[in-house]
């Protein structure tokens, strides 16, 4: 599903379910540089998550950082510029360094967002259950 | 009865997965997902209450409906149908819209799956969402919005009453 949008090339025949889906794509991405990040873009990339499982266990520099990692200081710096970005991560200052931390409270928010859709859910399926069963005992 | 439900998440695909298993069979399971006066006595989690003001089940049909609060308040939310398998499958488009039908930003792509055995319907959703700030926006909806509506209101009468 995922894919499927993301290979839709010009030469398809586009249906109209494409179209709406490429005036959506279009109005987002006029958006976008007036958007906060997504939270989810910032997870999406393994190498932010890694950066993310390190700075959890203790704060660390971005030279400390890049230690872990075959990628440039430049990359590196990047990837902390978007994890900050998405408020993610907290810079603090301790003599001349900088350090990064996990700000754990955002992480959290985002696990209480899916376990609150997840009680949505559970809360209409019992509901549909209850219409099934009068729909059933209708029938006989 | 014990019902299976399962509910699993790949945050990093930004994908939801859902499996949920219903005590009837596949007929009866696959109308009260696409017929709207089912749908309309399920899907708004109490004590919001689903309206629909058009649906047209077909591939490139769309669902007009609303989330009605309990003070009349209506969310209004539009899908298009992009896919249809009859007793088997349908994906949709789904997305936010205001009350002229206009479709707001961003939209989640939905997957449902439906199979049955001895007797039991099992229903498998896949929700695509493009961004976290669609998934806030749909959970808010759904369920924070009750309980901030009635802090607003505690809020108004407090003003109300030290006004006095």
């Amino acid at each position: 599903m995922k894919q499927n949008h993301r290979t839709n090339s010009p030469s398809k025949k586009i249906c109209e379910a494409d179209r709406l889906h490429v005036y959506l794509r279009n109005r987002s991405a006029s958006y976008l540089p007036f958007m906060r990040r997504d939270i989810f873009q910032a997870i999406a990339d393994p190498t932010r998550r890694a950066i993310l499982v390190l700075v959890a266990m203790q704060a660390m520099t971005p030279n400390a950082i890049a230690e872990h990692f075959d990628i440039t200081r430049q990359s590196i710096s990047r990837h902390l510029r978007i994890l900050s970005e998405c408020d993610l991560l907290a810079q603090k200052q301790e003599g001349r360094e900088i350090f990064y931390e996990l700000k754990i409270d955002k992480m959290k928010e985002i696990d209480t967002w899916l376990d609150q859709f997840r009680k949505i859910m559970e809360e209409s399926f019992k509901q549909l259950d209850e219409v099934l069963y009068t729909i059933k005992n209708k029938k006989k | 009865m014990n019902l299976l439900f399962d509910f699993t998440v790949d945050k990093a695909a930004k994908t939801v997965f859902i499996t949920r298993e219903f005590d009837a069979d596949l007929s009866l399971v696959w109308d009260a997902f696409t017929k709207a006066e089912i749908l309309d006595q399920w899907v708004a989690p109490k004590p919001w209450m689903s309206k629909t003001k058009f649906m047209d089940f077909k591939v490139g049909g769309r669902r007009f409906y609303a989330m009605v609060s309990p003070d009349g308040q209506e969310r209004w939310a539009i899908q298009k149908y992009t896919s249809i398998s009859p007793k088997t499958n349908f994906k949709m488009f789904n997305a936010f819209a205001d009350k002229d039908e206009n479709p707001e930003l961003p939209g989640s792509d939905w997957d449902y799956s439906f199979s049955e055995q001895s007797g039991k319907t099992t229903v498998r959703i896949t929700i695509y969402n493009e961004s976290l700030a669609r998934m806030e926006k749909m959970i808010e909806m759904g369920f924070t919005e009750g309980f901030k509506m009635s802090m607003n209101n505690l809020e108004n009468l407090l003003t109300t009453l030290s006004q006095k």
